[in-house]
């Protein structure tokens, strides 16, 4: 579904196919596409109600710039006020005597205990003397996890059975003051914001040694209940910043925006993957396109409009839009997106399925193929690229020797083409028509 | 069965607090007014059903109102209740085809694998079957240590797979355990897994011929734990288990917690799979069979 907003706004915005100011029924049946959007981007309903809200308002009479169409520039408005939601991202806060506690809260596998570990491995490449704590006494050995983290990394895990979480926090943050230690990173126990005696307990903990910094570590997989979550946790502790975890998978991480809306702390920190080096500083503009679910394209939309002659590409457009695509098509799609540079990094800017799709695939192998792809289709007749279906075994085999290629890759293409086509015809049907997308 | 009963509402309880009078705006009005479905609407995509789901259910109670010529308000409420029930069945009977019959646990990191198949084992064992549990999350940092503390505390034997090592080994070596000894059921926990993650899912495919190898037939079942926090993605999540190793069922873990997990309707539809059990707490004890009743109570409750 989010794939195609891009498809579906320029598709809204091209039946009226004119310049100048954006209306209000312009903006209102945008702001119909983008409100679904978020919404399958988990934001929370009523976060989603007031962003509309907001955006709707500065996008009714804006200008549209003569770079942009109209749906364009509704989406570089949502873009942008989004990025202003999600917010900069902030360092952690380490001053202050020292130690500095730093405390990871949150529900029942959001992934603090990983996090504990990555965020220790982190400071000690800045130059930390870290000091984990296993305040998780609960969980079958979610002792034995951070001690294992701990193992890996060479740094020391403070456990201490029958201790209260407190209590044990107290006197780890008293070890690791006289041990010299500048950073003591305190693993808590999965909870639900609605238990209340462990909830009770993070606010004993917090009173006993005050943190530095309070994380609260979330799934990006979060759905609704996020906002309830992160109001829950906000009450009880005094949050300082948020880590989104598990982006390393196709959740878009709505979730985010709910937050932030009611917290109010930034964003710190970013999850992506099982291993302890996967720790990521969150870049507000690479979020806010993930959850409208659009990969970098507003990147992707200044590199398409430097590198493609408007004028071909809208004639490519027209012609597409007829249902016709031709191999002579395909080939100067191929060469207008060696002019946007590598396709390593052209395929990192695909949005959604496609992007992850691409992901899969060697891009060396990727920049192989479409070598051979340009020999095969120059080595044709214009009445052949025109309309493959007159290409006989002979003409084939013509081709092969003129391409320098084999039979069979001159077959292989030809199929290839078909899906391109095919694909070409469906996101043709879902109002997609941003040529920029189907690289490769 | 009084039990199972007063675990739902205990739970629900704990829901109700984070909810306020959510129903209230709906239902609170006499009359049904266009007001009234944007509230549904709202209330609908809050318990995360999806766009997709809340549409439908709204277009067919527009259509039951018009048909039945309601007017109050209050009626649409058992009109709701009704239609979301229909959208979902009562688990079917467990069957356990083969000794041992072997089910597989498979998910998403953290979403209540190890902690389910504690349960499922204590629950099996209370009816009388001979249990052996399988740790086969040799990734996860204590991941094995994690269910080998279950299995101890449940008296349950278990087979436990080397750290780093190939998760296929424990699993073949578990299966031929069981069928030593006689066991009537095997509960593998495997290690979480994004979706998304190529290498991964072939890895649990593998997992899943060698079962076959160790067992002609097994795995017998292949459950996949949901964490009800879960919102759009969990379609997603389940197409693709159930794409790679032909999930049977779902079990919806953490549904004590203040989810609703309303995406399990989306995912009955689409994938036409039962949801079996659902995971209330984190105690052995904390696992009752699907109750679709309950759970649409759930979903509503204010
Ligand atoms: N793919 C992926 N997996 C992650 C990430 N962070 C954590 N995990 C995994 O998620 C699961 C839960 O992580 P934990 O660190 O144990 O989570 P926790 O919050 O400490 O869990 P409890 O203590 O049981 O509440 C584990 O399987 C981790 O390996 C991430 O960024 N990406
Ligand atoms: N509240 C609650 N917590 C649960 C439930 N099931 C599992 N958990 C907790 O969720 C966390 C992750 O569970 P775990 O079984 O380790 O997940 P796995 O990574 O999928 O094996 C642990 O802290 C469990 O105690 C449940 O039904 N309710
Ligand atoms: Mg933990
Ligand atoms: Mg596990």
């Amino acid at each position: 579904m989010f794939e195609t907003l891009t498809g579906r706004l320029t598709q809204i915005f091209d039946q009226l196919r004119r310049r100048g100011k954006l209306s209000e029924a312009d903006v209102d049946a945008a702001m119909r596409e983008v409100r679904l959007a978020l919404l399958e981007a988990d934001v929370h309903y009523s976060v989603v109600k007031a962003f509309i809200a907001r955006v709707r308002e500065r996008a009714v009479g804006a200008e549209v710039s003569k770079a942009l169409n109209p749906g364009q520039q509704v989406i570089k408005i949502v873009h942008e006020e989004l990025i202003a939601t999600l917010g900069e991202p902030a360092p952690l806060n380490l001053s202050g005597p020292k130690p500095r506690l730093l405390m990871l809260v949150g529900l029942q596998g959001s992934g603090k205990t990983t996090a504990a570990g990555k965020l220790a491995r982190h400071l000690r490449q800045r130059g930390e003397r870290v000091y984990l704590v296993a305040a998780d006494p609960y969980r079958p050995a979610a002792v034995e996890q951070l001690r294992t983290l701990g193992a890996q990394l060479d740094l020391p895990v403070y456990f201490e059975s029958g201790l209260q979480p407190p209590e044990l926090t107290a006197r780890a943050f008293d070890k690791a003051a006289k041990g010299g230690y500048t950073v003591v990173i305190v693993d808590t126990a999965g909870r639900s914001q609605l238990d209340e005696a462990l909830m009770n307990e993070l606010q004993a903990i917090v009173r006993r040694v005050p943190p530095s910094e309070v994380l609260l570590v979330v799934d990006a997989m979060i759905g609704q209940e996020a906002l309830h979550v992160a109001e829950g946790f906000r009450q009880a502790v005094p949050l300082t910043g948020l880590m989104m975890t598990k982006m390393d998978g196709d959740a878009r991480g709505g979730a985010a925006i709910s937050i932030r809306a009611v917290t109010g702390v930034p964003i710190k920190f970013l999850g992506t993957g099982e291993k302890l080096d996967a720790l990521e500083v969150y870049n507000p503009e690479r979020l806010a396109s993930r959850i409208l679910g659009m990969g970098d394209v507003l990147g992707l939309i200044e590199k398409a409009e430097a590198a493609f002659d408007e004028q071909q590409a809208r004639k490519q457009a027209e012609r597409l839009s007829k249902g016709e695509f031709t191999l002579a098509d395909w080939l100067e799609m191929m060469q207008s997106s060696k002019k946007m540079g590598p396709l390593s990094q052209m395929v990192e800017m695909l949005p959604g399925e496609l992007g992850r799709a691409a992901r899969n695939i060697d891009p060396r192998e990727m920049e192989r193929s479409v070598r051979h792809a340009e020999a095969i289709i120059r080595s044709m007749t214009p009445a052949e690229r025109r309309n493959p279906d007159i290409l006989n075994a002979s003409r084939r085999r013509r081709i092969a020797a003129g391409s320098g290629t084999q039979v069979q890759d001159v077959n292989r293409l030809i199929k290839q083409f078909r899906e391109v086509q095919r694909l070409m015809k469906t996101v043709q049907k879902t109002g997609g028509r941003n040529l920029t997308r189907l690289f490769g | 069965m009084a039990d199972v009963f007063s675990r739902w509402k205990e739970g629900l309880a704990r829901t109700s607090q984070a909810a306020f009078g959510r129903l209230a705006g709906v239902f609170g009005a006499t009359e049904i007014k266009a007001e009234t479905w944007d509230e549904l609407e709202a209330l609908l995509i809050q318990a995360d059903l999806g766009l997709e789901t809340t549409a439908e259910v709204i277009d067919s109670l527009r259509a039951g109102v018009r048909t039945r010529g309601l007017r109050r308000a209050a009626d649409l409420r058992a009109l709701l209740e009704a239609e979301l029930r229909a959208r979902l069945d009562a688990p079917p009977a467990l069957e356990f085809p083969a000794r041992p019959t072997v089910i597989l646990l498979v998910g998403v990191n953290g979403s209540g694998k190890t902690t389910t198949a504690a349960k499922l084992g204590r629950r099996f064992a209370d009816e009388g079957r001979r249990v052996l549990l399988v740790a086969a999350d040799t990734f996860r940092a204590a991941a094995v240590d994690q269910l080998q503390v279950w299995a101890e505390r449940l008296g349950l034997p278990v087979v436990a797979g080397q750290m780093g090592a190939d998760p296929g080994a424990a699993v073949f070596n578990g299966i031929q355990s069981a069928v030593a000894r006689e066991m009537d059921v095997v509960l593998v926990d495997t290690a979480g897994r994004l979706h998304t993650r190529y290498n991964l899912m072939e890895e649990l495919k593998k997992v899943h011929r060698v079962a076959g190898k160790a067992l002609a037939g097994a795995p017998h079942a292949v459950w996949l734990v949901l964490d009800a926090t879960t919102g759009q993605n969990a379609l997603a999540q389940a197409r693709a288990f159930k794409e790679a190793v032909g999930v049977t069922g779902v079990i919806l873990a953490k549904l004590d917690t203040s989810a609703r997990g309303g995406m399990a309707f989306a995912i009955r539809k689409e994938l036409g799979l039962p949801i079996l059990f659902a995971g209330l707490g984190e105690k052995p004890e904390d696992l009752t069979p699907f109750d679709p009743d309950a759970f649409v109570k759930g979903v509503l409750a204010d």
